[in-house]
């Protein structure tokens, strides 16, 4: 599509939004607003987090720093629930997590059409601006999540108790349960990474789908003789799904975050 | 939906933040916080220590002050021993002083007196001597009657 060209139909119009800005050929693509949305929240999220940490006074904190701390105390909080040993690592990790989810989910509540028109003067006329609802940055988290787990699981059994549970748990240590285990253990394993993947991946494309579908319907009710009274009843559910969708985002951001948790502190049980 | 090298990159920005809040993020803020929560469990304990130091300490003084108080009647009671018994020792003395002087007065007096009468005697024997010259009209020999003035001078 040209710069300065409006989308003829609906499908043009979702079908541009949802497009990536790409760089490279087959596999060796690059979804370039995918890494520099990426790199641009995970800055200014953790940045944020940096700039308070670096002047953090064991005095009285003032606002900024009471609200770190209050995000810090509650990851804290979290994550004891879930894994009773040393936090060192994990309550970091859960931190990063849910600063970094939260501020990519952020970038849904930027209005859609104010963002194209945006990077379209800039050029780029592919720019889908969170990072969530590109599978590619779920899935490297949640796989990274995966090898931390397996990292873990090495770490506090072994590879000997590592693949002696792959074949003993959950059913039992009989010669003729090591494959149902095995089986059951592979998609276990499997369906973790997943799971974790396809549902912060599936709330935020839906959510950017609806604004997309607001968004069209406005633009078509006000185009087809429903004048401003229909635009404004669109910018109003448009709106309103805004509002809801903060809540959204903050409740995936720590979904992710617990079931994270989860995932490590279960490498470290043993059966 | 494409799964591409796009992964990789978001994979290494994940484990780049997560280094870099364990690294540095986490351990800055739970650092400060820790530190304030030992400065403020040190500060309980400070007040607590001071509040029971006060207690000795306000119990010391009060001990300190009954016994001064003890020692002050003590003292006092003393004091007006002491006073009256110098006031007693005065008086004594006083008298003794008294007495001495009397004495030394009448002793002088007495030593006047007796002065005085062998003064008189000594001219009375003269006027004697010289009223009998008078009348016996002559001359009588001082020499050759010395023993009998002095006898006179004896009996006066």
């Amino acid at each position: 599509m040209a710069a300065g060209q409006g989308p003829h139909n609906a499908g043009e119009y979702i079908g541009h939004h949802l497009t990536n800005l790409r760089f490279g050929e087959g596999f060796w693509t690059f979804n370039l607003d995918t890494i520099l949305m990426g790199w641009f929240t995970g800055l200014l999220g953790i940045g944020a987090f940096y700039l308070v940490a670096r002047r953090a006074t064991s005095g009285v904190p003032g606002p900024v720093q009471g609200f770190v701390e209050l995000i810090v105390e509650f990851v804290d909080e979290t994550v004891k629930g879930v894994f009773p040993g040393d936090r060192k690592f994990l309550a970091p990790l859960a931190l990063t997590i849910f600063v970094w989810v939260f501020m990519m989910n952020l970038m849904d509540l930027l209005p859609i059409d104010w963002v194209a028109t945006a990077t379209g003067a800039a050029g780029l006329h592919q720019w889908k601006p969170v990072p969530t609802t590109d599978l590619n940055t779920t899935f490297a988290m949640s796989l990274t999540i995966f090898i931390l787990t397996i990292f873990f699981s090495f770490k506090a059994k072994g590879a000997g108790g590592f693949v002696h549970e792959l074949f003993t748990a959950p059913f039992g240590g009989h010669p003729l349960l090591w494959i149902p285990n095995l089986v059951l253990n592979i998609i276990e394993y499997l369906s973790k990474p997943v799971s974790l993947a396809m549902r912060l991946f599936g709330n935020m494309y839906a959510g950017e789908l609806i604004f997309m579908l607001l968004g069209l319907l406005g633009t078509l009710a006000a185009v087809s003789g429903g004048g401003v009274v229909a635009g404004a009843a669109a910018g109003v559910l448009y709106w309103g799904w805004a509002v809801f969708h903060i809540l959204i985002i903050l409740l995936q951001a720590f979904i992710f975050m617990v079931l994270s948790c989860v995932y490590i502190a279960m490498a470290h049980e043993h059966h | 939906m494409n799964i591409n090298a796009t992964l990789f990159v978001q994979a290494l920005s994940f484990a780049a933040l997560i280094w870099f809040s364990v690294r540095f993020v986490w351990p800055m803020i739970t650092d400060a916080m820790d530190e304030r929560t030992k400065r403020i469990a040190d500060g309980l304990a400070a007040a607590e220590a001071g509040k029971q130091s006060l207690e000795r300490s306000a119990k010391q003084a009060d001990e300190a002050i009954a016994q001064a108080r003890g020692r002050v009647t003590e003292i006092l009671a003393q004091a007006e021993k002491r006073a009256s018994q110098m006031i007693e020792e005065a008086k004594a003395s006083a008298k003794v002083e008294g007495d001495r002087l009397v004495a030394g007065a009448k002793a002088e007096i007495e030593q006047e007196v007796a002065r005085a009468r062998e003064t008189l005697r000594t001219q009375v024997a003269a006027l004697a001597v010289a009223g009998a010259e008078q009348i016996l009209k002559r001359e009588v020999d001082a020499k050759a009657h010395a023993d009998l003035i002095a006898a006179v001078q004896k009996q006066l």
